[in-house]
């Protein structure tokens, strides 16, 4: 009988001493193909932006002069410093120079994203919801994962790289040449393979993989911020960034290849850091472990509108504050905007909007956009309800003598007065950040009003959201349709020279475009009306349709 | 005696799926009723449509004496639902979410609620989403229990509910059926129906194909007899009502149909009875009856699902088997 429990002792300690790593070759075949649309749309979206950038160009700034107009303001704005980079090669500022300075400091964010939004998906996501435990149970290995998640944010990465230096060494701009693009495409690579090391970090640390990637984000966002800082004083805080190290390597003016080796073998200190905080916890565990919350709801939680407000007041607040900064950083550019005056494409893009001054006409066209994006909140505010269906909690929810409009219209409150907020918000640091750069006080107000005329037109898209929830719930993209084709009109409409009826099929053409444009409360009360016309169809549609089971 | 729920010819479709088929359910008032059938036989469907959820396609459906979707929110009021799959708000905790949605019932007895909460083992100050499914379903139970509510809706309540907990639960049960409260108890578990449930309905393919109590169901079945004789037992197979006769000298085998037990008992009599043993049919075997001849479409036959429900045989058969391969692999060792 002894023996018998020697038997399988032998295959055990061989598979303990043998392969941590069994079977990850087959989680990154199984990584690349679940991700087979993903990646292939984060590579071809970010060389899109890069390399069609870099394309108009030439078209933009065709002589030397105008290049070197451009690299005076680079050079004497904190605010462009802060936005951009320390300004490499600004004495002789060339297309390719242009590219490290304009374009990569900020692109590679995506990259960024690329990587810890993947390496978090394919580790503590697949815990969380239980997936890994059912993979781990065979024949893998206790690292296979986070290796497998690793190498497919790496494959990745690599492959943006590549994609981007052979579009930019292709372009044949003068200066944008074959060496200076394979830096450039490396330096995009290395902040992947530095990120997707962090992202591996966070997602040993807590249990969530929202709060994974939030974290990460969060590093995303310090280590733009930090080089902004170190940048505009000129210090060497820039090289705690990982965007700063590919920043400082330049490539097509220095094309040094130093600081990105320090990346990689940072990325190799995040990889192994990963793998031993891995090491010390348990499947599905993080290494912090979740605090108690409280053990009874408050009298508040217990109504209608202060559940709606729980579940949703963490979204209303950061968005609140991504807005003001949205603003402020907007805002701020309010002072290079003078040195623009004489630029040909500048004047053609905002001689459509007319305004007295560029100032009034850049600020309408850009609160335009701000309100659309904050429309971005109040369509996924509205469409709440629908989660909660979705996911089946809304039925013991409505199980209770919660009456179905009442629960809604809790959510659509929530919508639309947090949309008005979100334009307030937004408004404010706009306001503030023209006012403090041009020292002209009046800019808050005037952005303020002018931000808060949108909000009929913000309200309409989320109340045709309310009304796809109510009326065709299957379709809920089509909730989102407005807004898209509202983008497009914005971003296309002058340049395709669309028909009028186009313009104004989209709610945001008919607000008064201050402070260029005069108020008129005209449009504002159509609109409002149309508005409050969607939301109570959605809202009586909703009382006569069945509840989706889950 | 009035009457809880009453359903008369429900349909409900979801496209083409016909989910239910003229169903018709009563539910008296105060006793506790077992809802049976396998998965996709139309319970959840039934008890959703009860709830206002869903909207009837044809048929009468009374709930409390009002119309579940007209009058959904003061119905609710009177009533408390726990879901078979219970989901919970990632970031509110079990306690937040007992009281959440005890408070939109219309209040919850606090004293209660301590007590549910501490008999069920519950944790209430975690998150939402660090529950395991039997924690999660205990948070509906607790704020369905601990709310002054006329009639419970249970959908399988005590899916991945550990056996302690199962006794709770069926303690609380028959504690609000003392307080007059009327139940419907949707449910795999035969041994909890059979415990806890005055009457039962069997639902098949959207249809309630039989109800009543356990007795009544128990009497349209038959009864598997097994008796010693003094004499061997002869002729039992021509008695009307009386099959599957196996006689072994003094041993005899037979089932009999419910009605015809009285006859069966007074010929075997005859041949001077030395023991007996009767055995009513189980819950499980009325509802093979009633499934019987699905489980034949799929090739398992009724025999089959005897011989799986065996554990003692089975497990020895089992162990023989390990056994057998344990020595083989010692041979193999010592070599």
């Amino acid at each position: 009988m002894t023996a018998t429990v020697a038997t399988p002792r032998a295959p055990v300690s061989h598979a303990a001493r043998g392969n941590a790593l069994t079977g990850t070759g087959t989680l990154i075949r199984f990584n690349l193909r679940r991700d087979r649309l993903r990646i292939p749309a984060w590579l071809a979206g970010i060389a899109l932006v890069q390399v069609g950038g870099a394309a108009s160009y030439p078209d933009i700034y065709p002589t030397a002069a105008d290049r070197f107009k451009q690299a005076a303001i680079m050079d004497s704005s904190p605010a462009m410093k802060a936005m951009t980079g320390p300004g490499h090669g600004l004495a002789d500022y060339t297309y390719g120079a242009m590219m490290t300075n304009e374009y990569l400091g900020f692109m590679v964010i995506f990259a960024a994203l690329m990587s810890v939004f993947m390496v978090v998906r394919h580790t503590r996501t697949e815990e969380e919801t239980g997936r890994a435990e059912l993979v781990r149970a065979s024949v893998v290995g206790r690292y296979a994962h986070l290796t497998a998640a690793l190498a497919t944010a790496a494959i990745a990465s690599v492959a943006l790289g590549l994609l981007i230096a052979l579009g930019m060494g292709g372009l044949g701009i003068e200066t944008v040449d074959w060496p200076g693009s394979f830096a450039f495409g490396a330096a995009y690579a290395s902040v992947g393979l530095v990120f997707a090391g962090i992202a591996a970090v966070t997602a040993q640390i807590t249990e969530y993989g929202r709060a994974a990637s939030g974290i990460a984000g969060v590093l995303i966002g310090v280590a733009y911020a930090v080089r902004a800082i170190g940048d505009v004083a000129g210090n060497a805080l820039s090289w705690l960034s990982p965007i700063g190290w590919v920043q400082a390597a330049a490539p097509y003016v220095h094309n040094d290849w130093l600081p990105l080796g320090l990346a990689l073998a940072v990325a190799a200190a995040l990889t192994v850091a990963a793998f031993t905080l891995g090491n010390r916890r348990d499947i599905g565990a993080g290494l912090r472990a979740e605090r108690a919350g409280a053990a009874a709801g408050s009298a508040f939680l217990g109504t209608p509108a202060g559940f709606a407000w729980r579940l949703q007041r963490a979204s209303v607040f950061w968005w609140a504050v991504a807005m003001f900064c949205f603003g402020i950083a907007y805002g701020s550019a309010v002072d290079v905007l003078e040195s623009y005056s004489d630029n040909e494409v500048v004047r053609e893009i905002t001689k459509s909007i007319g305004g007295a001054t560029l100032v009034e006409s850049w600020l309408s066209m850009i609160i335009s956009l701000l309100a659309i994006v904050c429309t971005i909140f109040a369509i996924i505010a509205a469409l709440r309800p629908r989660r909660e269906e979705t996911s089946g909690r809304a039925e013991a929810i409505l199980a209770t003598g919660l009456s179905r409009t009442r629960w809604v219209a809790t959510h659509v409150v929530i919508a639309l007065a947090g949309g008005a907020v979100m334009l307030l918000a937004t408004g404010a640091g706009l306001g503030l950040g023209a006012a403090l750069t041009s020292g002209e006080a009046h800019y808050v107000a005037d952005v303020l009003g002018a931000m808060l005329a949108y909000a009929p037109a913000l309200w309409l898209t989320a109340g045709l959201a309310v009304t796809v929830f109510g009326v065709a719930p299957r379709v809920i993209g089509l909730a989102w349709a407005l807004l898209v084709y509202a983008i497009f009109v914005v971003y296309l409409g002058g340049l395709l020279d669309l028909p009028g009826w186009m313009l104004d099929v989209s709610p945001y053409t008919h607000v008064p475009r201050m402070p260029a444009e005069e108020f008129t409360a005209t449009p504002l009360v159509i609109l409002t009306a149309i508005a409050a016309a969607l939301v109570t169809t959605g809202l009586l549609a909703f009382r006569r349709r069945d509840i989706e089971a889950t | 005696m009035t009457t809880a729920i009453s359903v008369s010819g429900l349909v409900k479709t979801f496209g083409r799926t016909v989910a239910l088929d003229g169903l018709d359910l009563r539910v008296d008032t105060g006793e506790v009723h077992g809802y049976l059938g396998p998965n996709g036989a139309g319970k959840t469907t039934t008890i959703r449509v009860l709830l206002g959820l869903l909207r009837a396609d044809s048929g009468e459906v009374s709930l409390l004496g009002g119309d579940p979707w007209r009058d959904a929110v003061s119905l609710h009021r009177r009533l408390a639902y726990v879901p078979g799959d219970v989901n919970l708000w990632p970031n509110l905790t079990g306690g937040e979410a007992i009281d959440l949605l005890a408070r939109l019932r219309g209040g919850l007895d606090q004293r209660r609620r301590a007590e549910l909460v501490e008999r069920f083992d519950l944790d209430p100050s975690k998150k939402g989403r660090t529950y395991s499914k039997g924690n999660r379903q205990k948070v509906a139970l607790i704020a369905a229990l601990a709310s002054d509510v006329e009639l419970l809706l249970l959908d399988e309540p005590t899916a991945g509910l550990d056996p302690l907990m199962e006794v709770v639960f069926q303690d609380f049960i028959r504690e609000a059926k003392a307080a007059g409260k009327t139940v419907l108890l949707s449910s795999h578990i035969l041994a909890q129906v059979e415990k806890l449930c005055d009457r039962i309905s069997i639902v098949r393919l959207g249809k309630v194909v039989q109800s009543g109590t356990l007795a009544e169901l128990r009497h349209l079945t038959r009864t598997a007899i097994e008796a010693h004789t003094a004499r061997p037992a002869a002729g039992l197979g021509d008695l009307p009502g009386v099959h599957d006769v196996v006689t072994d000298n003094h041993r005899v085998r037979f089932a009999v149909d419910g009605e015809h037990l009285d006859g069966a008992i007074q010929a075997l009599s005859r041949f001077g009875i030395q023991s007996l043993v009767s055995q009513p049919p189980t819950l499980e075997e009325l509802m093979l009856r009633h499934y019987g001849d699905e489980l034949r479409a799929n090739g398992t036959t009724a025999a089959d699902t005897a011989a799986a429900d065996d554990p003692a045989a089975s497990a020895g058969s089992a162990a023989d088997g390990s056994a057998a391969d344990g020595s083989a692999a010692d041979a193999e060792v010592s070599r």
